[in-house]
């Protein structure tokens, strides 16, 4: 499947050329765009020392996998894949992992952000934020 | 008729729980009224039946697993 949620620490880089490897004719591809999603140690002027990621299990990884059909329709790709943690992180763990295939780099570039931006709309995530003091619903994304 | 009904994240706080089983429900908001004992739907809430996107108004039948969850905010960090 081109999408994972992933309850453990994940290494984006590895995760990556492992789905390469296993799931690409070498030789077809000419463009491979990625994009990693860090958690920060900082928002809006305080300090976050962990989050909890939620998510609707079937729901997200169906709208995943929509979005990476999408992405397939509106562009020539070989192939995508995307990997979202759940449940703990901390400041540094890799969050999301977005990687797009294609022929040229025009189609891997414009489908990478899709992947994100549709992601980051439509796709059920919720992310809680712990505090030096306290926790916080996380309610609205950047515009990018 | 049995629906499932399921809260999530600051919604399944502010409601008190994260899934309850109703029997007579004409459409998404009867579902919320019931399950909530008529608190008031925020206005940015999102209602999904089956794990697909619907509106408020949108016809619940026997079986159906009605869900609903503040705005996503998947991906990187927000802010």
């Amino acid at each position: 499947m081109p999408s994972e949620i992933h309850s453990a620490p994940f290494d984006p880089w590895q995760a990556t050329q492992q789905y390469q490897k296993s799931q690409l004719e070498p030789g077809k591809y000419g463009a491979t765009a990625s994009f990693v999603g860090t958690m920060r140690d900082f928002n809006q002027g305080d300090n976050v020392t962990s989050m909890t990621l939620e998510h609707y299990p079937g729901m997200t990884e169906s709208y995943l996998d929509k979005i990476c059909e999408e992405a397939k329709q509106r562009w020539d790709l070989i192939d995508c894949l995307i990997i979202h943690r759940v449940g703990e992180i901390h400041p540094d763990d890799p969050i999301v992992l977005t990687v797009v295939w294609s022929a040229h780099r025009k189609e891997a570039f414009e489908a990478c952000r899709y992947l994100m931006e549709e992601l980051k709309s439509r796709a059920p995530f919720w992310k809680k934020e712990g505090l030096e003091e306290g926790h916080r619903w996380v309610d609205k994304n950047t515009p990018g | 008729m049995s629906i499932t009904v399921k809260f999530f994240a600051r919604l399944r706080e502010q409601v008190g729980q994260a899934e309850t089983s109703l029997n007579d429900v004409s459409d998404v908001q009867s579902a919320w009224n019931q399950a909530t004992q008529n608190m008031s739907m925020p206005d940015n809430t999102l209602c999904a039946i089956n794990m697909q996107y619907v509106s408020s108004d949108a016809p619940v039948k026997d079986g159906d697993e009605v869900a609903f969850f503040p705005p996503v905010t998947g991906g990187c960090y927000a802010q």
